[in-house]
């Protein structure tokens, strides 16, 4: 079962959408005892850094999810905020992320005061290093994605980037290290191009 | 290069899909849902839902309704219409909406658009802002275009930005309905005044006025209904235009 982690920041249903239309067994988990149950986990988020942090803390969160994914090592993709939240810290708030990839969020910074942040609507990604993310996505002459961000994940090791986007400079778009997986666009929001993605998680 | 977005806008009634000339004579349009599966299968980037139902009763519906879009797409919707209050605004994100719209109650109470922001995050806050020429100078009008107001066009743009605004839907009340094109001028003047995508409604009659509103109108992404609805434009060839035209598009 695929756990869709309910920590009271934004809209899941979508994404559970995509995953019942893609034939997954999945459910949200709004209860961190019900975290044992699932084999991948989905950390979504909209907002603020420090804001997310907070609600995994009160929520009792951040002890049942190192343990997933620390030490069961199941996989997990975090969207938008959440893929920031795996990071050691955020230029957006003082506490500190998850840590899960060497990596930290950094805000987008333009002496081209043409472009606009957030960062909003579909944008081109090309492929850096190989991950099973990128099946059949790989055959596509144009891989697109919705996002909306204004803050953008900088990993240590270029080599965790496996998706890059151009905004004013280029960034990343999509991680992995591992069994931990981030990616700053919205899959669920991204038509044939996010289920595909979705698919791809979801089959590991 | 990030795409311009072309957004098909659904105006709901009482949970159908209508359409009017000039807020007169609705005519029944289709199913929303029916028709929103079919423009993100046509490869529309987004949609937006007004909903014209005059009602609280019946805003009942409007929230089902927001549940079924909801359901059936996997591109980002905007819903609109009516929002006066935070609980409004819970309630449609509840539902599914990506983002909501305000309009005249943003220029009722600007202090709504800065609270809407806190809670739910500028990304979700669409300011629609409804404009008119009087004497040369563009102003905000109200209740579709009926109320004239004192605010200056760009100078409320740059307000309701700095209050949180996440994006705005500009709509020329000048050229709404006459397909002879985009308000090409003040979209460009408010368009880079502002740090926020700009969305450009109103006028769009055939495939270079969107070209034209991309490139001289400096729109962010344009917006357009009954051209859609009756298919006097089909999104797929106004892609194809747009992408041999040189403008980033997803395709």
């Amino acid at each position: 079962m695929i756990g869709i982690i309910d920590y009271n920041t934004g809209n899941l249903g979508s994404i559970k959408n995509m995953l019942d239309r893609l034939g997954f067994d999945n459910a949200i988990i709004s209860d961190p005892a019900e975290i044992d149950q699932a084999s991948k986990l989905i950390l979504p988020g909209v907002g603020a850094f420090d804001v997310g942090m907070n609600s995994l803390q009160n929520g009792g969160w951040i002890a049942p999810l190192h343990k997933k994914v620390l030490k069961d090592k199941i996989p997990i993709l975090g969207i938008c905020l959440g893929m920031q939240l795996m990071t050691l810290q955020s230029e957006e708030g003082t506490g500190k992320g998850l840590g899960w990839i060497n990596a930290r969020t950094k805000k987008f910074n333009f002496a081209d005061t043409t472009l606009k942040v957030p960062h909003m609507g579909w944008n081109l990604v090309r492929i850096q290093s190989p991950s099973p993310l990128q099946q059949e996505l790989d055959k596509l002459d144009e891989i697109k994605f919705y996002f909306v961000h204004s803050y953008f994940v900088l990993p240590e090791d270029s080599s965790n980037t496996i998706y890059s986007c151009h905004y004013g400079q280029d960034f990343c778009a999509a991680f992995q290290a591992g069994n931990v997986m981030g990616v700053q666009f919205h899959p669920e929001k991204s038509h044939k191009f996010g289920l595909k993605l979705l698919n791809n998680f979801a089959s590991l | 290069m990030l795409a311009k977005r072309i957004i098909p806008c659904l105006d709901i009634k009482d949970g159908r899909t209508v359409k009017g000339t000039n807020f007169l004579q609705l005519r029944d349009a289709g199913d929303p849902v029916e028709l929103a599966m079919r423009y993100c299968t046509e490869g529309a980037d987004e949609l937006v839902f007004l909903d014209i139902t005059a009602t609280v009763d019946k805003r009942k519906t409007l929230a089902e309704l927001v549940r079924k879009i909801a359901t059936h797409i996997n591109i980002p919707f905007t819903v609109g219409g009516g929002i006066n209050t935070i609980d409004d605004v819970s309630v449609l994100m509840e539902h599914g909406a990506d983002k909501i719209s305000v309009n005249t109650s943003a220029v009722r109470d600007p202090q709504l658009v800065s609270d809407l922001a806190k809670n739910f995050g500028s990304q979700c806050v669409v300011v629609a802002i409804d404009i008119k020429l009087f004497n040369g100078t563009w102003k905000v009008v109200t209740h579709g275009g009926r109320n004239a107001t004192d605010l200056e066009a760009t100078d409320w743009a740059k307000k309701v930005t700095d209050l949180g605004a996440g994006e705005i839907l500009l709509t020329s009340m000048e050229n709404d309905g006459t397909k002879k094109g985009f308000a090409l001028d003040i979209t460009r003047r408010i368009s880079e005044a502002l740090p926020v995508p700009v969305i450009a409604s109103g006028g769009a009659g055939t495939l270079g006025h969107f070209k034209a509103v991309f490139e001289e109108g400096a729109a962010d992404a344009a917006l357009a209904a009954s051209i859609f609805h009756f298919r006097e434009i089909e999104i797929g060839a106004l892609k194809n235009y747009l992408k041999e035209s040189n403008i980033p598009i997803r395709l």
